[in-house]
């Protein structure tokens, strides 16, 4: 059966994937943000996932607000990315994994879920920056991807207890699939930004912290927050929270924190990265 | 303090989405959506490196090919964030649009909050402190 070899929280802001295009990750602004995600590529390169399930939204690539999907999955053999008209390099594309998208599918289905398919999808920088922070050798993916959108950019967005439950029930599936796949499931964005208003640029650095501590042994805690809730305590952008409770949801029960680092500002944004491993 | 960032579960349906009692703040909900179909419509075309240099070469144009009303021609013109917003705009388009004037998301942050780029920035250094 397939396995969960582990979750990432990563933030997937595009400024990164534009200092990695321009090799500027070695200056003072960049060092310590990049300096972290080493022991994750270690971590990695030890544990060889071969599947990469990443849950983001899309920011107007592939989907227009002219049909918005609350749940999107990927059921395509290859994804790649495209010019978003401000500057991020498009990168190799990336190879998908059908069969286990359509299992995923069906298991969702299954379980309650009511979900948008697509055979074709673009990804973009929710996407791109955390496969390019985590695989910087982007001359060869060594993972199969399932790219999984979740709408944070039209309210009404899905509530933070539907993403962990959600999150639980894409565990479930991708462990009845009967391929001996490892996978990494990467919850991507956040955390506190905004970018829109006369508040913009508002960061909450305790709340993060406090996110980043509770959604380890205390997910169901941070379910209990609405959509507004989190506006107002992460910012209008901040809501991209939901994309790491699915990560966590996907990890079930007990885990453990190998990892852990906030960085901020990075742009506009606190930057968190997460490493979990289930207990044992 | 801590605890009192733990709200009792309420659901979080309001009749009126778009404005907020947070300051600074509005939603992007379907209001917003509708109010500003054309103008994200319009922004969306710019992922695609030939309608940028259309726009750029005829910028009103563009904006009638695609609909914009006063209020939100006016406001690409102006360049005004915040009016924008106003006129429906979704920062995430918008900031498409922002590209073609060559301003990332901190320049639309200072203008949006009063501040020079210089200071903008530091305001965001700040809150790591």
């Amino acid at each position: 059966m397939a396995t969960i070899v582990g979750g990432i929280g990563t933030s997937h802001i595009p400024a990164i994937g534009i200092a990695m295009a321009k090799q500027q990750c070695d200056e003072p602004y960049w060092r310590d943000f990049f300096e972290a995600y080493r022991p994750v590529r270690a971590w990695l390169d030890e544990v060889r996932p071969t599947v990469a399930v990443v849950v983001y939204n899309d920011h107007g690539l592939n989907f227009f607000l002219d049909k918005m999907p609350t749940f999107a999955v990927g059921a395509a053999s290859q994804y790649r990315n495209a010019d978003e008209g401000w500057g991020l390099p498009t990168l190799r594309p990336f190879r998908g994994h059908p069969e286990l998208s359509w299992h995923v599918i069906e298991a969702l289905a299954a379980a309650n879920f009511d979900l948008t398919t697509c055979q074709e999808m673009l990804v973009d920088h929710g996407f791109v920056v955390p496969m390019q922070l985590l695989w910087p050798d982007t001359t060869s993916w060594p993972v199969r991807t399932i790219p999984i959108h979740v709408n944070t950019v039209q309210h009404p967005l899905p509530t933070p207890k539907r993403c962990l439950d959600f999150g639980e029930a894409l565990g479930h599936a991708i462990e009845s699939w009967p391929g001996d796949e490892r996978v990494v499931v990467l919850g991507t964005g956040g955390l506190s930004h905004q970018l829109d208003g006369r508040r913009a640029g508002f960061i909450n650095k305790p709340f993060d912290l406090f996110c980043m501590e509770k959604i380890v042994d205390e997910p169901e805690l941070l379910a209990r927050y609405t959509i507004r809730e989190l506006v107002r305590l992460a910012g209008t952008q901040g809501p991209e929270l939901v994309q790491w409770l699915v990560m966590r949801g996907a990890l079930g029960g007990a885990v453990r924190k190998l990892e852990s680092n906030y960085h901020v500002p990075i742009s506009n944004t606190g930057s968190g990265l997460l490493l979990l491993e289930r207990a044992a | 303090m801590l605890a009192t960032m733990i709200a009792t579960y309420v659901p979080s349906f309001h009749p009126d989405e778009h404005a907020t009692d947070i300051w600074g703040t509005t939603l992007f909900d379907g209001r917003a959506a509708q109010r500003g179909y054309a103008l994200n419509k319009m922004c969306y075309s710019f992922n695609d490196a030939a309608n940028r240099d259309a726009f750029r070469h005829d910028p009103d144009g563009y904006c009638r090919k695609y609909g914009l009303d006063d209020a939100q021609l006016d406001a690409v013109r102006r360049r005004d964030v915040l009016a924008l917003i106003a006129a429906g705009g979704n920062i995430y388009y918008l900031a498409k649009l922002a590209g073609i004037f060559g301003l990332n998301v901190q320049d639309i942050g200072a203008q949006q909050t009063g501040r020079s780029v210089e200071e903008f920035r530091e305001f965001l250094r700040a809150a790591g402190d």
